[in-house]
């Protein structure tokens, strides 16, 4: 390190000489910014009627989009010169995941408590509070996910599949067979969960980019046979009318049938539609928090532990006598329960379920949200949660960018913190003086 | 038996793109071990600089078909190309050496991001191409229904065997090829002998890049609609003809495109057409469990 910041001086001392090269560099990347946006921005497509299309140009266009490539690499340069040791800003975060693993109790504490009195402060609304119901549903999703991808390290691109599955086993259920969402939630994780291992059985020997094709190819089998299977799933329609929850058989509802006491009436309450949405709230809060309880326990297990090692090091686990399937398929099968509940849950919430909701676009949500959080932690995933859904909300005006920020930042945080955002590889497990954490 | 032979012509057709995508997810894999999942979107990308190219020179006042082909033709492997490598050296180059994930994960992100990209600046409405090469001739007449082989369907089938040979060669026989497959076998042996690895995978990209540029002109000329959403499945299915002719064999991916071309052609002829899709990626499962090295793959040994 001292080599190279003493070799940065020794250049620095020679100031006309230094930024030549980072000029032709930025140029170079300007005049390939302009090549890419030439035909694309440049040269816009649309409609004029009668099945023909025109042509706009947007030349200005490319010519800001070539200006900015090129001052923003001239500048990131001349920054990385100056500045040899602030190149990428590691450390922050890394001391921050430090500091939020020192402080795990004291944050989870504070993050519950807010959570929990969510819906009782000041400011709420029920545009908020359903907010927070999307942002815990991703954060159940996550946190399910996690265990596959954080924990055992097996990446799957198809997971919105086992969402799909819990919910519509719930809908079919409450169809069909006149479930509430209480008595379908066993049976939606059950169902997900045997999805899990009846797609893990055959996989679950693939290599991990193997393994994320096919399992990207069973989420789309999925989603395409409930399309078109139309007399069972309703097609693109649909299942609509799907039961909502009741407080432990008490309904949601302004006046109830005879004999039935609703929740308002029994508790001497004004009757308000915000009763439900705070009650979905908390069920939710509560899926969400006995996944994480239960991942948080079940890594202290035998079991959690070889999911640990089997990502760390196959061959490794495989010499010490673990059984790689039926660890890998334990797993599967963890995380896509997770999944189906969530998925239930989902159902009962919207009251309305389609294909549409189940696109490889969801997958890909849930995955950024463990990658991006840091695969593993389970603070992460709060946070990248929280950030991916709820800040799109905020900007209506980038609603158009949103997807387009989203995968730049899936790109960006890649290329800048390959591990995630506040993850720090340290093992769950020592020998010696400290206790596994 | 009629309609079986105009099946065929179609899954020919059909399995010719695959296969010209296929080869630039094999050769990526080949050479650094990873599933270029942004391809789709590069082909996506070729489509719709051919139908803007068309679009251009229709404004120009050149009219004369072959010569505007091949106009096209050139201008949207260039322009598509410098996607390709602009992708390289943006989400895979400061990667490389990472941990096995993250490249893939940044391709995914890649690959929404151009979705969304050219969503943003091309519309997300279907952008139609009013068809240029007409007519074909009939080859087989038998009890009312007619086998016919379009010229477009010549054009795509001849235009991919042209480029399959041309390429064979430039792999087979150039200075360029030979650093490349010296890549492939050890990377940093080759570079320890001058090979310049980060030239060669990036040229390998912008290889990739400009054949499923081609595949997405010829998509363009025989669909005769494009929208921003088509890189997905095509890379999907294009996937999975790599992985059916063994990945990181060339020929492997050629043969495996017009494999999934022709199952969808019959299947979508004799099965059902909404189900096509699952037929392919049947398929794929079925490969990777039960003979993951493909049909003309070598066998894979993971080294500790």
């Amino acid at each position: 390190m001292t080599a190279a910041s003493g070799l940065a001086v020794a250049k620095a001392a020679k100031p006309p000489v230094f930024w030549a090269p980072f000029l032709k560099d930025a140029a170079v990347a300007a005049l390939v910014a302009v090549l890419l946006a030439l035909p694309m921005v440049g040269l816009q497509t649309y409609d004029i009627g009668g099945g023909a299309l025109g042509i706009r140009t947007h030349f200005d266009w490319v010519a800001i989009a070539g200006a900015g490539v090129f001052s923003g690499r001239l500048g990131l340069r001349v920054l990385q010169h100056l500045h040899p040791r602030r190149t990428g800003r590691g450390p922050t975060l890394t001391s921050l995941a430090a500091w939020s693993s020192r402080q795990a109790v004291p944050i989870t504490v504070a993050g519950i408590a807010f959570a929990a009195a969510l819906p009782f402060l000041p400011f709420s609304s029920r545009y908020l509070i359903d907010l927070g119901t999307t942002v815990l549903i991703y954060v159940m999703l996550g946190w399910g996910l996690n265990v596959v991808v954080g924990l055992a390290g097996l990446l799957d691109l198809g997971y919105v599949a086992f969402y799909a599955v819990g919910a519509y086993t719930f809908a079919l259920l409450a169809r069909d067979l006149g479930f509430s969402f209480w008595e379908a939630l066993p049976f939606s994780g059950l169902v997900a969960a045997s999805f899990g291992i009846l797609l893990g059985f055959p996989v679950l020997r693939l290599r991990g980019d193997y393994l994320a094709i096919v399992t990207l190819g069973f989420g789309e089998i999925i989603r395409i046979v409930l399309l078109n299977w139309a007399s069972v799933t309703g097609g693109p329609n649909g299942i609509s009318d799907i039961p909502r929850p009741s407080f432990f058989g008490l309904p949601f509802a302004r006046s109830a049938p005879e004999g039935v006491t609703t929740f308002h009436q029994f508790f001497g309450l004004e009757f308000s539609p915000e009763h439900r949405v705070i009650f979905i709230y908390f069920v939710i809060l509560g899926m969400a928090l006995l996944t994480n309880a239960f991942t948080l326990r079940i890594r202290k297990l035998p079991i959690g532990r070889a999911w640990e090692a089997l990502r760390e090091d196959e061959v490794a686990c495989r010499s010490l006598g673990i059984n790689p399937t039926t660890v890998k398929l334990s797993a599967f099968a963890i995380g896509a329960m997770f999944g189906g509940f969530a998925g239930c849950f989902f159902a009962t919430r919207q009251g309305f379920i389609s294909p549409e909701s189940f696109t490889f676009i969801e997958s890909a949500t849930i995955l950024a949200i463990v990658v991006l959080g840091g695969m593993g932690s389970q603070m992460g995933v709060v946070l990248a949660a929280i950030l991916l859904v709820s800040l799109p909300e905020f900007g209506r005006a980038f609603a158009e960018f949103r997807m387009l920020i989203f995968g730049a930042a899936m790109v960006g945080v890649m290329v800048w913190r390959p591990r995630g955002l506040i993850s720090r590889r340290e093992p769950t497990l020592r020998l010696g003086a400290r206790s596994a954490g | 038996m009629a309609y079986f032979l105009q099946q065929l012509i179609n899954g020919l057709t059909l399995g010719s793109i695959y296969g010209l995508i296929a080869i630039g997810y094999t050769m990526v894999y080949g050479i650094i071990g990873m599933i270029n999942f942004a391809h789709g979107e590069i082909y996506m990308i070729g489509a719709f600089i051919s139908i803007i190219a068309f679009l251009v020179l229709g404004l120009a006042g050149i009219t004369y078909v072959p010569l505007a082909l091949a106009v096209v033709l050139l201008i949207t492997m260039f322009f598509t190309s410098i996607y390709g490598w602009a992708v390289e050296r943006i989400a895979y180059r400061p990667l490389r050496g990472s941990f096995r994930l993250a490249p893939l994960i940044s391709a995914i992100g890649m690959s929404i991001f151009l979705q969304n990209y050219v969503q943003i600046f091309q519309g997300a409405r279907v952008k139609p191409m009013p068809p240029i090469v007409q007519g074909g001739f009939t080859i087989l007449d038998s009890g009312g229904f007619a086998v016919r082989l379009s010229y477009l369907q010549l054009f795509i089938i001849l235009l991919t065997l042209v480029l399959m040979v041309g390429f064979t060669t430039l792999i087979a026989a150039t200075p360029l090829g030979r650093a490349q497959r010296a890549c492939e076998q050890d990377m940093r042996m080759a570079s320890l002998l001058g090979v310049d690895v980060d030239r060669v995978i990036s040229l390998t990209f912008v290889m990739g890049a400009a054949l499923a540029a081609v595949a997405g002109l010829m998509v363009t000329l025989y669909y005769g609609v494009i929208d921003f959403f088509i890189g997905f499945l095509a890379g999907v299915k294009a996937f999975t003809a790599a992985v059916l002719g063994g990945i990181g064999s060339l020929p492997g991916a050629m043969l495996g495109g017009i494999l999934i071309g022709l199952i969808e052609a019959f299947w979508s002829g004799y099965f059902s057409v909404e189900y096509k899709d699952v037929s392919v990626f049947a398929v794929l499962i079925l490969v990777l469990v039960f003979c993951p090295t493909g049909l003309l793959g070598r066998p894979e040994v993971e080294k500790v």
